[in-house]
């Protein structure tokens, strides 16, 4: 399980429940390494912000993480982590490797609108 | 002045030398405050395992961090983290820093520590192909390059001791270096030479990136001739050393012309009261222990500062 204070999706079941009861879900799909571990801080921060939006983490380096490593919208990422954003169940925007605090926030005002 | 908003010492930066300073500022009953924009811990939670900081065998920058955090918020140091800095008012003998959300704190002193980030190459492509080829980290993202060939962009330690890690993955990996020598250690080029998955391209930089889903060649200029020669690749790791995060601090402290602070020996500015430590200040070596030593010696100076000001005043 990954050291984060975000919620950890941890199998299939509760990936498919988050996206079914949260309409903007932000999930981050890493290690606990250098390039992820900012971007969960990040998350964390937009918590209290965003709180129209999901925020979560799947570790990467599980079988059941498949789910996110065959998306379609990821074909091509050759960078952890790959953070994806999801509206009403469907990805929306998908990004590889570390982003910016003004990065993620801009995703988030774009596909989810109003906080 | 509030007095909740009133502090003996603010520090503007948690990396290692902000934390290691407020260690010693807190333990010293020093009114200590942390101002921190990005993720505790800086430039060292970039490192994915840390084998030479004495007296810890091996420990993960993220988990070294955390315990300095730890120890700073446990001896009374008080951390504002994810707001930036919006203004500074160093010339007075109270200073003022607004941050971002509009909030005001005065101090007496101040410790800057804002460190810095890894530097990009700042060409064609480089953002588009991030996470599609272009990578920073050769522990997060080489096992992508499984059997691939790759290029390392760079010609210091980080460089050449990644380039000779991502062998472990790449079938072949070319070392692109503008200079026709190394600025490593004699050792990690050493070892660089003898492995036959590592190439040589010297006196050369990348122009751009080229691809479609994901990177599949680059442009590389020859700097003697200025040729540019197209080259096959499915990804580059860029390795160039880092920049000091001084920008707000422009016209505030003397900078050197690479953006870092000048210093003296006591890691005093040429601001009264206002000093600074870590990655950020002019110096020849930056490491988490040279880092740590900056801290301290910027929060022993900060105590004698206000001790004598305390004394100036009775």
């Amino acid at each position: 399980m990954l050291n984060t204070n975000l919620k950890h999706i941890e199998d299939v079941v509760e990936y498919n429940k988050v996206l079914k009861e949260n309409e903007n879900v932000m999930l981050v799909c890493g290690r606990m390494g250098p390039m992820c571990i900012p971007v969960y801080g990040i998350a964390e921060e937009l918590e209290n912000d965003y709180k129209n939006v999901k925020f979560c983490d799947f570790e990467f380096d599980t079988q059941e993480a498949d789910v996110i490593r065959k998306l379609p919208e990821v074909r091509g990422f050759m960078g952890i982590p790959f953070t994806i954003y999801y509206k009403n169940g469907k990805v929306v925007k998908a990004t590889s490797s570390i982003q910016t605090k003004e990065q993620v926030k801009t995703i988030l005002d774009k596909e989810f609108g109003v906080k | 002045m509030s007095t909740d908003n009133h502090y003996d010492s603010i520090i503007i930066g948690a990396g290692p030398a902000g934390l290691t300073a407020g260690i010693y500022l807190a333990r010293a009953r020093v009114k200590t405050l942390i101002i921190n924009e990005g993720i505790v811990g800086g430039q060292i939670i970039l490192t994915h395992e840390i084998a030479n900081y004495p007296g810890v065998e091996n420990i993960s920058g993220y988990q070294l961090a955390m315990i300095m955090k730890k120890q700073a918020e446990n001896f009374g140091c008080t951390i504002i983290n994810g707001k930036s800095v919006k203004s500074l008012e160093l010339e007075n003998e109270v200073k003022n820093v607004t941050l971002s959300d509009g909030s005001i704190f005065t101090t007496n002193s101040i410790i800057l520590s804002p460190g810095g980030r890894s530097r990009t190459l700042g060409i064609s492509g480089e953002d588009i192909f991030k996470g599609k080829g272009v990578s920073y980290c050769a522990t997060c993202d080489g096992d992508f390059f499984t059997d691939k060939e790759i290029v390392v962009v760079g010609g210091g330690n980080s460089a050449l001791e990644e380039a000779v890690s991502l062998t472990k993955y790449a079938k072949k990996v070319t070392i692109v270096h503008q200079l026709d020598h190394f600025q490593a250690s004699q050792y990690a080029i050493e070892e660089a030479k003898k492995n036959s998955k590592v190439n040589f391209i010297m006196k050369s930089s990348l122009s751009s990136f080229k691809g479609n889903e994901s990177i599949e060649s680059v442009d590389i200029k020859n700097l003697e001739t200025n040729e540019i020669t197209n080259f096959k690749t499915d990804g580059v790791f860029v390795f160039i050393g880092y920049s000091p995060n001084t920008e707000f601090l422009k016209d505030k402290v003397e900078l050197n012309r690479r953006g870092e602070i000048v210093v003296k020996e006591d890691m005093s500015t040429n601001i009264e009261g206002v000093y600074a430590a870590g990655d950020s200040i002019t110096k020849l070596y930056r490491q988490i222990t040279t880092t740590v030593a900056d801290g301290t010696i910027s929060a022993l100076s900060v105590s004698n500062y206000l001790e004598k000001s305390r004394i100036n005043k009775n």
